[in-house]
């Protein structure tokens, strides 16, 4: 059992029932102390509590879930935790989305696979409290010691009285108990839903078709608007609205900053409308086309001003004594997030304070931009959260927020700002495009003595992980980044970096494997003891959890047993959690058919075993439709794919079957939205030289000559 | 503008819209059918799929003049309570992972299984190939379709 320190007295507040009896119990999401976990009488008001669970006497055992829900499955899984602590009956369990409160909770962000590792140990502290409270209750009910009392399903029973009682009809009673100064957790075989495949929460209303997301939202007299926006190096020169304006069900046209806003009654009014309007524009800076980022990557990569990010030993010297210089290139897209859902926000605001309900991952960076925009206390700004239908890490950005906050305000009327999907592809905060160059010095022996590698980005920031695998199993190794500024914005993107850097890395180092004729596991393997037992600097990856699902994934794919199967291999570490897959591609008639990818993922404990194959099998699916068919070219500062007739995302005939393993270890988790994307461009790239030697060095990978005329994905 | 009266899951609905209106954006602004989702505007993704006669059609390029006196069903109208063999078999198989998709995938899935009850993967694939979805949720889309496709008779 663990067991927590106790606590000061005075970070309890009083206990006491709730209006209509019942027990409700708040807690901080942000503490992990037990202090955290106080009991309250009243759902309103108190600030010094971060969220609430509350049990009605009728036994409904409601959970606030203050994070943000766009298919990471939080709105399932945060309240499993609570459930399986508190030895609840899930069926009982209603799930509510909390808005916005940056007094009640923090880290109100889905970003970095981060919600579960930060709020994991809370969670079941909640749990676990209210629990205690709860068999405590029923003990001096039935004036027995609490230790011969058990909890399950909610039901405190007496099993030597053979008798029990409800949640429900305790938990009045149990308002009144002590706060737990001391609150121990399951251990991990004890776990009743912790593990299970649990059903999303949300499942009833996303099949009947509930107004979930952001855009379902509707309130009356609200205004619909529709925003022109301009290329990348492009600003406002002048606008003829008047076409526009004349245009039935129009209420107006107004401009703000380079935005062009038609404003109407209906969707489909406002973007009749805003075909009708005519919009000049003049340069404001460069007007970048992919040709010159072409051009750039190859000037930069030799004479650009470089950032070192790490340095271990004397890379010079190594490569000049080396028997071998090992040296390729690679070179990714931008990529457009394209969540199903398009960009959307409503803003109402008052003179009083704004309201603002829509999709985002970031509710309170929303806020405090929406505030500062227009000068308000960040107090008067209220966000309601609706489901977010994708995102990717485009909803991060507050971008499309503010649109409809400033919009509002000059309106003085409630607004919803719609982007088509057009509006989508053209309106930034896209993946980066990046290049790598990796260089590997061998020894007579065939080991690896030096690495180099060079990312540049175009305002990718440092677009390497200079501290992740092989570094530290490598003498002499130097990481450096260029970035190059554009007036194409970019953002995080799923897996950030590391989406198209894995792929370079595990697809370099497969190459050095084969150029010393060491199996491509088994150099991966070698390379991690080297890490291990004679460590280079410092080194930021667990070498175990790295070896564990290296061997899981081998030992799954049969790897190097399959005769009539060509199979690649790749690991990645990313956000706290390891991933290895192996793919497998069949020769069928001269021709490659992608038949299945492995993933072995340890991210640690398994919160929700189908919420957490879904993040895996849907991270593969991800990583391969993106490092296959998508593509974002630009012509002077504008997209020239700008809806899904040609940027391309994978499809449902392009899939390979995917087997999802987790290594069972115990450990606290640590994150599951990214990790599993970043390894597949690189497993399936292997592959892809296994079965027809050729290498594929650019993304996405059906636009390469090596793939000329050979459709992967599809079935053959 | 003209007035239009629609046949929508059993129902009469009245209009005064633009003919090119697309159905969708009637659905959505006009009777508050929200469940029909927008996803590209030009019929590449299929989140705005519906019925018209029993048949898959996207509504974001269907204009409301062409709908005439057609039966459309929507998402809300497959079921009285969510209770569609199809809509169960999402339940069961857990598909969703943002969700916004999957209306229009359970529409597409519906309107194959009413014209084959017991279609091959190949057929599957073919009828869902329009249909993306961003979260990749493919496998589960196939298996729920299996699932659906095993209890009806």
């Amino acid at each position: 059992m663990t067991t927590f320190p106790k606590t000061s007295r005075r970070n309890f507040l009083k206990i006491a029932a709730t209006a209509g009896g019942g027990l409700l119990l708040g807690f901080h999401w942000s503490k992990t102390e037990a202090s955290a976990i106080q009991v309250v009488g009243s759902l309103a008001d108190d600030v010094s509590f971060n969220s609430y669970l509350s049990i009605s006497p009728e036994g409904i055992i409601t959970i606030f879930s203050p994070n943000p829900e766009l298919g990471q499955n939080i709105k399932t899984s945060f309240p499993m935790i609570v459930a399986d602590e508190l030895d609840a009956d899930w069926t009982k369990v209603k799930v509510v989305q909390a808005g916005l409160d940056t007094k009640k909770y923090e880290r109100q962000v889905t970003g970095g696979s981060g919600a579960i590792p930060h709020s994991w140990e809370r969670l079941r502290k909640a749990g676990a409290t209210a629990r205690h409270m709860l068999v405590e209750a029923a003990a001096k009910r039935w004036n027995v010691s609490s230790s011969s009392l058990t909890a399950e399903n909610s039901f405190v029973v007496d099993k030597a009285g053979n008798r029990k009682l409800s949640y429900g009809e305790l938990a009045t009673e149990a308002s009144s108990i002590a706060v737990p100064k001391d609150v121990k957790l399951k251990e991990q075989k004890d776990f009743k839903l912790i593990g299970k495949a649990v059903r999303n929460v949300d499942n009833k209303d996303m099949i009947t078709g509930k107004p979930l997301f952001g855009l379902d939202f509707y309130r009356e007299g609200m205004l619909i608007s529709m925003i022109q926006r301009p290329a990348f190096g492009m600003k406002l020169k002048s606008v003829d609205s008047a076409a526009a304006k004349a245009m039935p069900g129009i209420v107006d046209v107004v401009s703000f900053k380079n935005n062009v806003a038609v404003v109407g009654k209906s969707t489909w009014q406002v973007n009749k409308a805003r075909k009708e309007l005519k919009i000049e524009y003049e340069a404001d800076g460069p007007l970048e086309s992919t040709a010159d980022h072409d051009r750039l990557f190859k000037d930069l990569m030799v004479k650009g001003e470089a950032t070192v990010r790490r340095k271990d030993g004397d890379v010079d010297a190594a490569f000049k004594s080396a028997a071998k210089v090992i040296t390729r290139e690679y070179q990714c897209p931008f990529l457009s997030h394209s969540p199903m859902e398009p960009m959307n926000f409503f803003a109402h605001v008052r003179p009083d304070g704004v309201e603002l309900i829509g999709p985002t991952q970031t509710p309170d960076r929303a806020r405090m931009e929406v505030a500062k925009l227009l000068n308000m206390f960040p107090d008067n700004v209220t966000v309601e959260l609706t489901r977010l239908g994708g995102g990717f890490g485009r909803r991060l950005q507050a971008d499309y927020a503010l649109e409809a906050a400033e919009l509002s305000s000059i309106l003085k009327a409630p607004v919803k700002v719609i982007w088509t999907r057009e509006d989508d592809l053209c309106g930034g905060s896209y993946r980066p495009a990046v290049r790598y160059r990796f260089d590997a010095a061998l020894d007579a022996q065939g080991n690896l003595v030096g690495y180099k590698l060079r990312g540049v980005g175009i305002n990718a920031g440092n677009c390497t992980r200079e501290d992740n695998f092989p570094s530290g199993a490598v003498d002499n190794l130097l990481i450096d980044s260029v970035e190059h500024k554009s007036p194409i914005t970019t953002g995080p993107w799923r897996a950030p970096i590391t989406n198209f850097l894995a792929f370079a890395e595990q697809s370099f180092l497969d190459e050095v494997a084969m150029a010393v004729k060491k199996d491509p596991v088994q150099f991966r393997l070698d390379l991690l003891d080297r890490a291990k037992s004679n460590p280079v600097g410092e080194i930021k990856y667990d070498i175990d959890r790295m070896k564990g699902v290296i061997k899981l994934a081998a030992e799954k794919s049969g790897w190097g047993t399959k005769k009539d199967l060509a199979q690649g291999f790749s690991v990645y570490f990313s956000h706290r959690s390891y991933v290895a897959q192996v793919a497998e591609i069949e020769m069928k008639k001269g021709k490659p058919s992608l038949k299945k990818i492995y993933a072995a993922a340890d991210c640690g404990v398994v919160v929700n075993m189908s919420g957490a194959k879904q993040q895996v099998t849907g991270g593969v699916v991800d990583g391969l439709g993106h490092a296959m068919y998508s593509n974002l070219t630009f012509k002077d500062g504008l997209p020239e794919q700008k809806n899904f007739n040609s940027y391309r995302l994978i499809k449902i005939k392009e899939i390979p079957e995917v087997e999802c393993h987790f290594v069972d270890n115990g450990i606290d988790p640590t994150g599951l939205g990214e990790p599993a994307l970043p390894p597949t461009g690189g497993a399936v790239a292997n592959a892809y030289f296994k079965a027809t030697g050729k290498r594929l060095y650019n993304q996405p990978f059906s636009l390469q000559e090596e793939l000329k005329g050979v459709t992967l994905g599809e079935k053959l | 503008m003209a007035n239009y009266k629609l046949q929508i899951n059993g129902r009469s609905y009245e209009a005064d819209v633009d003919p090119d209106t697309p159905l969708l954006w009637v659905l959505r602004d006009n009777f508050g059918l929200v469940g029909t989702k927008y996803g590209c505007g030009i019929a590449q993704c299929g989140a705005c799929t519906v019925h018209l006669n029993g048949n898959a059609v996207r509504s974001c390029t269907l204009p409301v003049s062409a709908v005439g006196s057609g039966k459309v069903t929507t998402i809300e109208g497959l079921s009285a309570d969510g209770d569609h063999p199809v809509q169960l078999a999402w339940d069961e198989v857990d598909v969703a992972q943002c969700g916004y998709c999957q209306a229009g995938q359970i529409m597409s899935a519906t309107a194959l299984l009413n014209k084959k009850s017991k279609p091959t993967v190949a057929e599957i694939e073919n009828a869902m190939n329009g249909n993306i979805c961003r979260c990749g949720t493919y496998h589960r889309i196939k298996e729920a379709i299996v699932l659906a496709s095993s209890k009806l008779k």
